[in-house]
């Protein structure tokens, strides 16, 4: 099993790839919309990299759980609401969602994840 | 001019593979110039084919009806130039179809020799990027015809890809449309 030194390097290594930046540009802490610029399309390119880097398979929801975020039932007035980031939590619990939850407005979702999130992610895929 | 950068396919297995062959002559242009004295197939042409090639690939999914876009060249390496009388093969593998895109890996070769070597993403546009087709049917179909997809495509079966029958439907319309009455 990978430690989280390699998880990290194999991720590192896919972003570098997909996204065109630089190693140090892709700490922990960067967030990839804000900081390493991807957009949406280059999640294809991300999650295939990241398929083949760690030989497994990453259904599209576990990463992007665009179905709770449209449903009207966990939206109001463009936030999520408290069953929302329930649904969120259960769904994602490899991501820190503190930082959302003290504002969680829909739009600024996008931007949630970090590096160390998806290393968290591929980890418990492992 | 005509922007078709491979002339026909040689092998098509529908959702994963297609070969399609491209012959470099001296009388196109696009060999003129780039490199003065040493005229060659500009690589950025082989990355349309190879485009070409990915992107019928995976239009051919969804009868040739989901509008699809080049939307990321991850990796073109070039290991040699290709040159007037050289015929390039161009194979596209499709490696990933999501609902909003897919990713292709390709090779090109001249005779034995690996020249090329790619990774493209192809966005597929929702209704939020409007409604209006890429192709008319009936072009799209003759296009296709001409690079004999029909003749040589296959299913995962084996069984031949037809040709949709929205294409057929349209070209039966525009035939019926012809004015034939000059002819007596």
């Amino acid at each position: 099993m990978a430690n989280s030194e390699e998880v990290f390097s194999k991720v590192q290594a896919a972003l570098v790839d997909a996204l065109g930046v630089e190693d140090d540009e892709v700490t922990p802490e960067a967030t990839m919309v804000g900081d390493l610029g991807a957009e949406s399309i280059d999640f294809l390119d991300i999650v295939f990299k990241l398929e083949k880097a760690f030989g497994i398979s990453i259904p599209r929801e576990e990463l992007f759980p665009d179905d709770i975020l449209t449903n009207a039932a966990y939206v109001e007035n463009g936030k999520v609401t408290a069953g929302g980031l329930a649904e969120l939590k259960k769904r994602l619990p490899w991501a820190d969602l503190s930082k959302f939850e003290q504002n969680p407005r829909v739009q600024d979702f996008g931007n949630l994840l970090t590096v160390n999130d998806l290393c968290r992610y591929v980890e418990s895929k492992l | 001019m005509r922007w078709f950068w491979i002339d026909r396919f040689e092998r098509f297995l529908s959702g994963v593979e297609a070969v399609a062959l491209k012959n470099v002559t001296f009388a196109e242009e696009p060999l003129d110039d780039y490199l003065p004295g040493k005229p060659h197939y500009p690589h950025s042409l082989i990355i349309e084919g190879m485009a070409q090639t990915g992107g019928l690939l995976l239009s051919q999914l969804d009868n040739f009806e989901a509008r699809i876009v080049l939307a990321k060249v991850s990796k073109a390496e070039f290991f040699a130039l290709v040159e007037p009388g050289d015929q390039l093969r161009l194979t596209a593998r499709l490696q990933s179809v999501q609902p909003d895109g897919a990713i292709i890996e390709g090779q090109t070769h001249v005779g034995d020799r690996l020249q090329g070597q790619f990774e493209m993403t192809f966005a597929i546009l929702d209704e939020s990027y409007g409604d209006a087709s890429f192709f008319e049917p009936v072009g799209l179909m003759r296009m296709l015809r001409v690079l004999r997809l029909f003749e040589v495509g296959v299913d995962q079966h084996g069984q031949p890809i037809p040709i949709p029958q929205a294409m057929l439907d349209a070209e039966r319309t525009e035939v019926q449309g012809y004015d034939l009455s000059p002819l007596g």
